[in-house]
């Protein structure tokens, strides 16, 4: 049980021939869920795809689950970036939780006996533990974004991975959804004992939840609890720019500064 | 046994009817290959729909006309050019659509490729220079003279596809619906898209035959549509659009038996009049 989720020593990526980020070095610990932050274009998406083995290293190396990339994808949960289902999709919720168990298996889909009765019962488990029961026998396409993000998350945690990587989750949702998912994605953290990668936008609605942060800015990473890493020194020498983090009365923190879009800010969607 | 031979026309009397309609070779060849095509249609139908890829089917289905056509000019066997010309179209989709750097981009050069398809069916037409009197039923479907030897090809053709989209349903699904977390679990999607694309144009190339190019939609879209506006569920939805189709078929080539007008025309419509019903149902 007690095997690093992930580990990275002093990695780098290059797509296109351009360096994403490099000199990167993080840690992911079992069952601790850590947000991955930082502004458009930065490599949050790139670090997923790099967990999974679908982008090689091209400096330094990277252990998952103990495995290298790509090798221990079958224990991984993915939830990849912005992925809605229009009204179109003629799909059932609880069919689509399905496909992230069996989704993968040849053969003629008519399961029988004990095999079938496991099936079901699995994707029942996850589809209560994400509390979306009321509604999978719907069709996806017609449920609201928070509800097919819950039984998204329930597909990605229906083969009981000991990682699960969400891309961007609480993107298209509003600020009291984000909260509500982001506490589900904590409880599930401590509950099923698996590590949470999260890229994030706005870390301001989940804050109270991450054990951690992984910030990517400037093609280079900084990793730590969010006090240590949100804060106007380790962020000015991210950017290597003069950047300041202000504290709102309520907490939220504000970045002023950064050269690219601002990414943390706490009123987007208000 | 003499008199059932002869044609008699609409009894109304159904015991007759039905008697009359199995009394002819080839009305039972066109009842079997009906029922082949219609199981095909209907299965790879409601995966096309649920693929978002009419479009591509539809441009399947106009490769079918110059494919008969240039099987016409050719002294070849009609189903040579359908199977021919429709599976040399799904590869060439296929190369367009596994790219998939833009949806707008792929539907272009679709299109494009169906205009260029339909061109070359006209000049095949042309090119016969003697009068291709079987141009209507190329394009509007014909039940008359399915030999026993077709029907048995279409058995295999549609055997060895159906065995192939029911073997691959999960993995075939599970790309279609969710491809990039199909992708991460391992499921070999683009290989699954082009041999989706293959078993759609055989699936076209055979309902062409009994449709017709231009109305092979009504057994491969509107049937699958129908489903799965009634029915999200999986198993459910796919055997309705089978039992649709196959319905349909079966009256329509009753229909075209008793009158004088194309199969095709009766086929269409009645799926029409049941995906209309179901609409307006819903409403």
């Amino acid at each position: 049980m007690s095997e690093t989720a992930v580990r990275f020593e002093r990695a780098a990526v290059r797509l296109g021939g351009q360096t994403v980020w490099s000199d990167v070095s993080l840690t992911v610990a079992p069952a601790e869920f850590v947000a991955v932050l930082g502004p458009n274009g930065a490599g949050k998406s790139t670090l997923i795809k790099a967990i999974l083995g679908l982008l090689p290293l091209s400096a330094g190396t990277a252990s998952v689950l103990g495995r290298r990339p790509g090798e221990a994808n079958a224990r991984i949960g993915y939830l990849p970036q912005r992925r809605t289902f229009d009204a179109g999709t003629r799909i059932r919720g609880l069919d689509l939780v399905q496909l992230g168990l069996d989704g993968a298996r040849w053969g003629v889909p008519i399961p029988v006996g004990r095999d079938r009765k496991r099936t079901v019962t699995r994707v029942r488990e996850a589809i209560e533990l994400v509390g979306a029961s009321a509604y999978a026998r719907r069709p996806i396409g017609e449920l609201s974004g928070g509800e097919q993000q819950r039984l998204l998350i329930a597909q990605a945690l229906v083969r009981r991975p000991k990682l699960l990587l969400l891309d961007e989750p609480l993107d298209s949702l509003d600020l009291p959804n984000q909260a509500a998912v982001a506490a589900l994605v904590q409880r599930i953290c401590q509950e099923e004992q698996v590590a949470v990668l999260l890229v994030a936008h706005d870390v301001n609605p989940i804050l109270s939840y991450l054990d951690g942060v992984i910030y990517f800015a400037g093609g280079r990473a900084a990793e730590g609890s969010p006090e240590q890493v949100i804060t106007t020194e380790t962020l000015s020498r991210l950017y290597g720019a003069p950047i300041e983090v202000l504290q709102a009365s309520d907490g939220r923190l504000v970045v002023v500064g950064q050269p690219e879009a601002p990414f943390v800010h706490g009123d987007r969607h208000g | 046994m003499a008199e059932a031979a002869t044609f008699q026309g609409l009894s109304w009397n159904p015991l007759t009817d039905l008697e009359q309609l199995f009394a002819y070779p080839f009305m039972v060849h066109a009842l079997a290959a009906g029922t082949i095509v219609a199981v095909m249609g209907g299965v790879t139908g409601w995966f096309m729909v649920l693929r978002r890829q009419t479009f591509a089917g539809h441009t399947l289905s106009i490769i079918a006309f110059p494919g008969a056509a240039a099987a016409s000019l050719a002294g070849l066997p009609l189903a040579v050019g359908y199977f021919g010309f429709c599976g040399l179209g799904a590869l060439t989709l296929a190369g367009v659509a596994g790219t998939r750097k833009s949806l707008s981009a792929e539907s272009a050069a679709i299109g494009s490729l169906q205009a260029f398809a339909l061109a070359l069916g006209f000049i095949f037409v042309s090119l016969y220079h003697g009068v291709l009197n079987s141009l209507d039923s190329l394009l509007f479907g014909t039940f008359l003279g399915i030999t026993r030897g077709q029907v048995v090809v279409l058995l295999a053709v549609a055997a060895a596809s159906v065995a192939l989209v029911v073997g691959a349903a999960r993995p075939l699904l599970f790309s279609s619906v969710d491809p990039d977390v199909a992708r991460a679990a391992g499921v070999p999607v683009r290989l699954l898209g082009f041999g989706f694309l293959l078993v759609l144009g055989l699936s076209v190339a055979e309902t062409s035959q009994i449709t017709g190019a231009l109305l092979v939609f009504a057994l491969l879209v509107t049937p699958a549509a129908t489903a799965h506006r009634i029915t999200s569920r999986l198993g459910f939805g796919m055997a309705l659009s089978v039992a649709i189709a196959l319905a349909v078929t079966w009256l329509g080539l009753a229909l075209a038996y008793f009158s004088v007008y194309p199969v095709g025309f009766y086929v269409t419509s009645l799926s029409f009049a049941v995906y209309l019903l179901v609409r307006f149902a819903q409403a």
